[in-house]
């Protein structure tokens, strides 16, 4: 009689396969990059192999400075805005029926996959004077003349709050969907209003899941390149469009390198903590 | 709680597609501006998108790059999703971490190591750079995916399969491949779209000789709008929420997401 194994599995050659190509076309990029962020860089030339650290010691300088606080600022503000309105969204999602759930995340998933220049450039319409809110506004009498608020703070932190919604919701969804429902209906018949209920017994529940869903759009706001560029101004700039103006357009690979690999750790850092955090809650 | 709830939804979902409204609006403007709501109707912009060439080149270039980037991730992906699929140890979790870092760092990180790799070895500024790049890039969707659909594989059928004699080649051929094969087509899907509409590594690696869609898009802006822009844009949405809706109609969407009961159900 043949053998029934039921740990039927792949033989190692599908795993080497992956290993091999992730590592050379995904990991040896970064082992690259890294290594030119210790290049030097030639003024008014490219760069030339060298081991110095110059690159790191940007960091400390009022420029560097500027950059992270205003990186910082604005994609916290703008995840704990998604943050706030994703949770809400999603609570109310895990309680739809079937139909009700794949149209919205239909929606959310295409928001998601859209392009950050359509996004952008839509925003960037909506924020202008002819055609958008300023001048909707002035003609319902609500300003003296029509005006744009893009480029600018406002219009710059609507647009990254919108693009982090979808991704707390794809987040939250999981854990919000897997809590039993007989749960926020104790609360309820013990007397908690829907709102009580939701913020003692919802909320505890899947803190682990918020912070991640926080910390994850954090950095996926920290990436973005577009946004900034199009709704901002120079100094609303994020660490994301120094990376590209250094290697591009001001032809410093070491220094883009230099940034990137500190981007790399923060994320990396972030995201580790995240694990930490659900470990110790499982 | 329910006049709550459905104003928060409401508003949420005029907040949503409002962008999409708004760029389909413009879209339709009768005279070379942005207006919104449009003035006056035309499709002329629709005429001039399909006639100019450099539009039509540049949805070429991104069509030829999304197909080949959604091959290279599928095959990375299911290589991926194959060996880490009833492994627990040290190099499975290895594996599955690999896949999952491309998305979770930030896009412009992976684009400048693209950058430094290519113009190393040689391929900076040729679309196979980009296509390879894209492909590892969008490896995480499909390989969750494809791992979803490896787990919800019945042991049994796989045992059933091997006390009627059939062999490994034989089991993935008739067991493990049709059931797969709905997960895989997904996450095809899924990976096409994103390569499609992804801006920052197609800038950074073939920005300068190939423009695909969402680059072109961009460049044209710093010229002054045209509601061909418009146009494209309103392409690229439909090309999305079609993709997006037709993974959540033939795919239950809630499932793929993690929604266990509903599939228990």
């Amino acid at each position: 009689m043949k053998k029934t194994d039921s740990e039927f599995r792949s033989g190692p050659i599908p795993g080497v396969f992956a290993t091999v190509a992730l590592g050379l076309f995904f990991f040896v990029p970064f082992a690259i990059m890294l290594t030119f962020s210790f290049y030097h860089k030639i003024p008014g030339g490219l760069y030339e192999p060298a081991f110095e650290v110059d690159n790191y010691l940007r960091f400390i300088s009022p420029f560097f400075t500027q950059i992270l606080l205003i990186s910082t600022g604005l994609c916290s503000l703008a995840s704990i805005l998604a943050l706030f309105i994703g949770f809400i969204l999603t609570y109310f999602m895990s309680r739809m029926n079937k139909r009700g759930r794949t149209l919205w995340l239909i929606l959310l998933v295409s928001l998601l996959s859209l392009s950050e220049v359509i996004i952008g450039f839509s925003w960037s319409i909506l924020f202008s004077r002819t055609a958008g809110i300023g001048g909707w506004m002035y003609t319902l009498g609500l300003l003296d003349a029509p005006r744009a608020f893009a480029p600018g703070f406002g219009a710059l932190l609507t647009a990254l709050t919108f693009i982090c919604v979808p991704f707390i919701v794809l987040v939250m969804f999981p854990p919000l969907t897997r809590l039993p429902k007989e749960w926020v209906e104790s609360a309820r018949m013990l007397g908690a209003t829907p709102l009580r209920a939701v913020i003692t017994v919802v909320v505890p529940s899947v803190r682990p899941a918020l912070i991640a869903a926080f910390i994850l759009a954090f950095i996926y706001s920290l990436g973005s390149y577009v946004l900034p560029i199009m709704l901002g101004k120079p100094r609303h700039w994020t660490i994301s469009v120094h990376i590209t103006d250094q290697a591009l357009f001001q032809a410093n690979i070491p220094f883009a390198s230099a940034l990137s690999v500190f981007l790399i750790v923060t994320a990396l850092s972030l995201i580790a903590l995240i694990s930490k955090i659900q470990n110790r809650f499982t | 709680m329910f006049r709550i709830r459905n104003i928060f939804l409401g508003l949420i979902l005029i907040i949503f597609v409002a962008p999409i409204i708004v760029v389909v609006g413009v879209s339709f403007n009768a005279r070379k501006q942005l207006l919104f709501p449009p003035q006056g109707f035309s499709f002329r912009w629709y005429s001039e998108a399909a006639l100019e060439s450099d539009w039509l080149s540049a949805v070429g270039t991104s069509f030829i790059l999304a197909l080949g980037a959604a091959s290279v991730a599928l095959v990375l992906a299911f290589s991926l999703a194959l060996y880490c699929w009833r492994r627990l140890g040290w190099q499975s979790r290895i594996l599955r971490g690999m896949g999952l870092l491309p998305f979770m760092l930030p896009p412009v990180v992976s684009a400048l190591g693209f950058l430094v790799f290519w113009s190393s070895i040689g391929g900076y500024g040729q679309l196979y750079a980009a296509v390879i790049s894209h492909g590892v890039f969008l490896v995480t969707l499909p390989m969750v995916m494809i791992l979803i659909g490896l787990d919800s594989i019945d042991r049994n059928l796989i045992d059933a399969a091997r006390v009627c004699g059939a062999g490994r080649s034989e089991v993935y051929l008739t067991v493990i491949l049709p059931i797969v094969r709905p997960f895989m087509i997904f996450g095809f899907f899924f990976a096409f779209v994103l390569s499609f509409n992804e801006y920052i590594i197609s800038f950074m690696l073939i920005g300068f000789t190939h423009e695909t869609l969402p680059v072109k898009i961009f460049n044209s802006l710093r010229y002054g709008y045209t509601p061909v822009m418009a146009v494209v844009s309103t392409f690229i949405v439909l090309l999305t929420v079609g993709g997006m809706g037709l993974i959540a109609r033939f795919g239950d969407l809630p499932r793929l997401f993690g929604a266990w009961e509903t599939v228990e159900k």
